[in-house]
């Protein structure tokens, strides 16, 4: 292309800001509108948090001459998905304080707040920082919240891993003095621009980036949904290394092909020495060849699609200095979580927790809250939207259960295997890029399918099924045997044939389908799967041995091999 | 009594007042007999066009935008509107108007035009005689392509509008479209310019409206200014003083003469079991049925020692001679908290009672003041209101202010409400334009602010302003938000702070972010400020006048009863004033 393209709008926005200050403050001070401009809202994104609307009530707010019911949508940065009970209550008290008063578990492991209002944003964040957590990176054009597998039955495994995912989080976190001084009334310090963001620089990334760490055979982060991913090479008990995998994503746009989600490509293996180097210099290549034209066709899967696997192996370890070893042999069984009780070598317990949505509220979190009062472990939040209590001995465990008890949170993994191995994003009411339900919708359809489930006898069988409000991807969708993609109020695109393990991503078999048709489309699939399977077939093989679904290779094929009929409900 | 935004200079205003002033009622009669019939002649008006949009992206607002420049330059009077700003039966006042929309989705329209989609498809104004044209937005990749525009189109029509020109659809790259349908619609309206405009003559009153002859206002609108979600009520109502001679400064306050509730009425006719049609005399010798005099002559609620003392006398009663004797005053407070004429009915029914011995004890139907939130200058011939439904539970029965609840359920658009002006020479702004002003005013104390910044924004005033605002929570209760952001934008306000007291585990109030700006707040004074307070009188503006003491006392480096001395003179100079209740 000799054609010289224009920076994207945000590339201009990032260097006028002065290291992520712009006109921040100044835009917070303001209380006559509960919201922000827009290029306040895009820095505030680097500094966690979201400007939303109550989407339910935004028609007629004029009418009573209200702006939009602006809040904001604060993510809070758990790396590898840990945290302390006094964090828990820090978060509880936060949401009845200052939120909606609920509590919502992501798909990164990450807390969300929603709907605290602006004039509560600075008091939200500073006691977040009080209790030692931050929401600096949590969104932007930077490494966002570092994932890690929270698998409790390797517990050595797991401490190293949570250990290197931290590192990998501190080692990238902007060094920027804007969040001390926009949030927590830090000095304002003169320094250069090198000493300022010495991996970054003022432009940042072209766009998100997101680091994961499996341990198989758990791909429970869903590794190819992130730009990097380090999967643990266990020998024994011990970690000898890790598979460096790169270049996947979710988001995409409707009616666009030149987007799609795409799967990550495994290009080497590195020493745990070896890690921090690594995540830096992948970063550092997309930062210097990433494209800066175009958002929607930023992130480091089109950096490498534009050129090639090769290429990028060849100029990482042209940045490394060192070559990547061969990649190691592993194997992934699937994506979701082990729920309920387990013992780990140490003879203390884990308990996972099945949360809907990962939307933690009502009696749910006025059980969790009065556990983390007396909780002596630590909190696990999984990629899963679920909730591990971990780390609970033998003599806490009748304490622990029994309040499990009484707030109806013992048996909540019993439910359908469909249930359990559900993810949806939260879309409306808050969010903005939402064209249809997700976290409100997700549990009807479920309970519609299970209808079907019963029927044939499905209830154990695990098929991994995931709604969004956009195609987006925070609730990685392109990786389920099952995915609904909002489209339009009440309509969604069904996506089928994803692999079990997280390991193929799905296709569209029907495009606006309207959700009450969904039992009608997918029930006599399901019954089919039921009685012509083969021995331990998962749902997302079958439907393409079966002929419903062409099956996807990679990204460049996801609009590719439709069946016909998939535009034609 | 010639209204000030009568077509008129001073001078002939001056004279019109002073000749009609001296008529008898045959002599104004006949005068507007005659200058009814006095038409002055058919003049070739330049036509007018009014440009209504509704957008999501902008695109409909910028092609808006272009059309009222495009036809201002053919000569055509134009101005733009926002959808969102308007409802259905504003039509009916335009002549010539040009809907500009968008399709979203699924056939629908732009978030912010919903509102006024949903009761244009509801309403049915009568449209004949305005003429329109519609330019449709949309995309063809979606199956209803410009439907919100097609619908707009037919709906119009069939409410007996005219078409200028036909709808243009515009898909995605709509400039051609667009163009084109400009071009036909600006031939179309020079071709047919020369509309005679009507004659419309100021009408001039021939009654005087007073606190003795209450003006029958027609409400214009009204609408809640608390979101979904609150737990407020609070409205905003518009009145028409248009040929009432009725005329105001911002600071006055309106007298509105409320309707008894239905249900309260009906509460009394059953209690008592008189017939509604029995005619009774009420104060003045006048004779009404009883069921108007309970629904619209007297105070039917409120209690009093001196409402229980009559009734009392009516019949002997042992309890309530108790509870009225001296001894036991308290109790007796006690017990009227809270209740009303219809308590004293059902507790302490008196055999024989008539339907004239009744209305006999109780008084005329006093009118309520309400603080006027609107500038004569930003809206001639209009007054508006900022009014909270008064609602509670008390003694087994949900309970309603008279007048309150009066205009939030019954004043209806299109209704009449009786109304005068009682003028308040103790709540004005400053004489000069240039003075700085404070103002504190939550809740429904916030509305003479909103006639002052209008006021101050009309007359182009330079004088810095600065609002205290607060209520229960920023997303429901920031009564007049988006106005108060058109009034930071353009000057009208310099600086508007707020105490939502809901927000947070801790109650923040105004005199709490007071004390955050306590500085410039004395510094204000200090360069002449004038520092106004509306609002409840039992804690607020006791609170912000401690508040405001200490303030000085704090940053004017005083001992305390000097910074009171230095508040007291504020007073004395008019600088410091109040309209508490």
């Amino acid at each position: 292309m000799s054609e010289e393209k224009k920076l994207a709008h945000n590339e201009h926005m990032k260097v006028d800001s002065n290291y992520l200050r712009g006109t921040l403050a100044k835009g917070l001070a303001d209380t006559s509108t509960g919201g922000l401009t827009e290029d306040e809202q895009q820095l505030l994104k680097f500094h966690g948090c979201y400007l939303q609307d109550d989407r339910d009530i935004r028609a007629g707010r004029r009418k009573h001459k209200l702006e939009k019911a602006f809040s904001f949508l604060i993510r809070v940065r758990v790396p590898g998905g840990v945290a302390t009970p006094e964090q828990w209550i820090k978060m509880d008290n936060l949401a009845t304080d200052y939120a909606n008063g609920t509590i919502k578990l992501t798909t990164r492991q990450a807390f969300q707040l929603h709907g605290v209002i602006k004039t509560q944003l600075k008091k939200t964040i500073q006691e977040i920082n009080a209790a030692a957590l931050d929401t600096i990176a949590a969104c932007g054009d930077v490494n966002r919240n570092v994932m890690c597998n929270p698998n409790p039955f390797l517990s050595q495994a797991h401490a190293d891993v949570l250990k290197i995912s931290q590192e990998i989080s501190d080692h990238l976190t902007p060094q920027t003095g804007a969040y001390h001084e926009i949030w927590l009334d830090g000095e304002k310090v003169e320094t250069t621009a090198e000493e300022v963001e010495p991996i970054y620089g003022k432009t940042y990334l072209p766009r998100k980036f997101k680091i994961a760490v499996a341990v198989p055979p758990s791909n429970d982060v869903d590794i190819h949904a992130n730009d990097l991913s380090f999967v643990a090479i266990v020998e024994g008990a011990k970690i000898v290394g890790y598979n460096v995998a790169v270049g996947g994503g979710m988001g995409m746009t409707h009616g666009d092909e030149k987007t799609y989600p795409r799967l990550a490509d495994i290009i080497g293996f590195c020493t745990p020495e070896q890690v921090l180097d690594v995540s830096e210099k992948v970063l550092l290549v997309q930062r210097d060849f990433g494209d800066r034209t175009n958002r929607k066709h930023a992130r480091l899967k089109y950096t490498i699609d534009d050129r090639s696997v090769a290429w990028f192996l060849g100029t990482l370890n042209e940045y490394l200095g060192y070559d990547l070893e061969p990649e190691r042999e592993f194997k992934f069984d699937d994506n979701g979580d082990r729920f309920g009780w387990v013992e780990d070598h140490l003879g203390d317990f884990h308990l996972n927790l099945f949360i809907e949505g990962g939307r933690v509220r009502d009696q749910a979190r006025v059980g969790l809250r009065k556990i983390a009062e007396i909780h002596q472990g630590d909190f696990r939040l999984t990629g899963n939207q679920n909730l591990i209590i971990a780390k609970v001995s033998p003599k806490a465990r009748p304490a622990i259960e029994a309040l499990l008890d009484k707030y109806g949170l013992l048996k909540s993994h019993l439910q359908s295997a469909l249930r359990l191995n559900s993810i949806s994003c939260v879309a409306l009411p808050t969010c903005g890029l939402a064209l249809a339900e997700a976290e409100r919708g997700l549990p009807g359809v479920i309970t519609d399918l299970e209808e079907v489930l019963e029927k044939t006898g499905l209830r154990h069988d695990a098929i991994t099924i995931r709604m969004t409000g956009c195609p987006n991807g925070c609730g990685r969708p392109f990786l389920s045997e099952i995915a609904f993609v909002g489209r339009s109020p009440g309509k969604y695109n069904v996506y089928l044939g994803g692999g079990h393990a997280g390991d193929r991503l799905n296709k569209l078999y029907r495009e606006a389908v309207p959700r009450n048709e969904i039992k009608n489309l997918l029930g006599p699939l399901i019954e089919d799967y039921a009685k012509t399977r083969e021995e331990a077939e998962k749902f997302g093989d079958f439907v393409i041995r079966a002929g419903y679904i062409a099956a996807t290779s990679n990204g460049l094929d996801f609009h590719a091999n439709l069946k016909v009929g998939a535009f034609n409900s | 009594m010639i209204p000030s935004h009568a077509p008129f200079s001073s001078e002939q205003s001056a004279s019109l007042s002073a000749l009609v002033s001296g008529f008898s009622p045959e002599q104004s009669t006949w005068l507007s007999g005659f200058l009814a019939g006095f038409s002055p002649e058919l003049v070739a008006a330049p036509s007018n066009l009014t440009v209504v949009y509704g957008t999501e992206s902008g695109n409909c607002e910028e092609l808006a935008d272009r059309t009222v420049k495009a036809a201002k330059k053919k000569g055509v009077k134009a101005v733009m509107k926002n959808l969102a700003d308007l409802s259905p039966s504003d039509f009916a006042k335009f002549e010539n108007f040009a809907v500009i929309i968008s399709t979203w989705g699924d056939g629908e329209p732009p978030e912010a035009a919903e509102g006024f989609y949903n009761s244009f498809i509801n309403e049915s104004p009568d449209l004949k005689g305005t003429r329109f044209t519609v330019c449709a937005l949309g995309d063809t990749s979606y199956d209803k392509y410009c439907e919100v525009g097609k619908i707009f189109d037919a709906r119009l029509e069939s409410l007996g509008a005219e078409r200028i020109t036909a709808r243009e659809d515009c898909d995605v790259d709509f400039e051609d479209s667009y163009t084109a349908w400009l071009g036909r619609l600006l031939d179309s309206l020079a071709a047919g310019s020369s509309v005679a405009s009507a004659p419309s003559a100021a009408v001039v009153p021939s009654v005087e409206y007073s606190k003795k002859n209450y003006f029958p206002a027609e409400v214009l609108e009204n609408v809640l200014l608390n979101g979904e979600g609150t737990a407020k009520e609070t409205i905003h109502v518009e009145l028409s003083l248009e040929g009432s001679g009725l005329d105001y400064e911002a600071g006055d306050a309106l007298a509105v003469v409320p309707l008894n509730a239905e249900d309260v009425v009906s509460d009394i006719l059953k209690q008592t079991g008189f017939s509604e049609s029995e005619e009774v005399e009420i104060k003045g010798g006048e004779k009404v049925s009883f069921g108007a005099a309970l629904r619209s002559r007297l105070d039917i609620t409120a209690l009093s020692r001196a409402i229980v003392k009559k009734y009392l006398a009516l019949a002997a009663n042992v309890d309530l001679e108790s509870l009225l004797s001296d001894e036991k005053k308290a109790e007796f407070v006690r017990w009227i908290w809270g209740r009303q004429v219809i308590d004293l009915l059902q507790e302490h029914p008196v055999a024989g009672l008539t339907a004239q011995q009744f209305v006999s004890i109780l008084r005329k139907m006093p009118p309520r003041l309400y603080s006027i939130a609107s500038s004569p200058k930003a809206h001639p011939g209009e007054v508006h209101l900022t009014v909270a439904a008064v609602r509670y539970h008390g003694y087994g029965k949900e309970r309603k202010g008279v007048a309150s609840t009066f205009l939030t359920d019954e004043a209806l658009v299109g209704d009449q409400v009786q109304v005068y002006v009682h003028s308040n020479k103790n709540f004005r702004l400053p004489v000069s334009d240039d003075t700085p002003i404070i103002m504190v005013g939550p809740g429904t104390g916030v509305a003479p602010f909103r006639a002052f910044i209008e006021e101050r924004g009309e007359r182009g005033a330079k004088g810095e302003s600065w609002l205290f605002f607060g209520d229960q929570k920023y997303n429901f209760d920031f009564l007049y938000q988006l106005e108060w952001q058109d009034h930071l934008k353009s000057g009208a306000l310099s600086k508007l702070d707020v105490a939502f007291s809901r927000d947070q585990p801790e109650k923040v109030y105004v005199q709490d972010v007071m004390k955050k700006s306590a500085g410039e707040i004395y510094s204000w004074l200090d360069k002449g400020a004038h520092f106004y307070v509306c609002g409840d009188a039992n804690r607020m503006a006791k609170d912000v006048h401690e508040t405001l003491i200490g303030i000085v006392a704090e940053h004017g480096k005083l001992p305390l009863d000097e910074a009171t001395a230095y508040v007291d003179q504020l007073k004395k100079d008019k600088r410091y004033q109040r309209d508490v209740y």
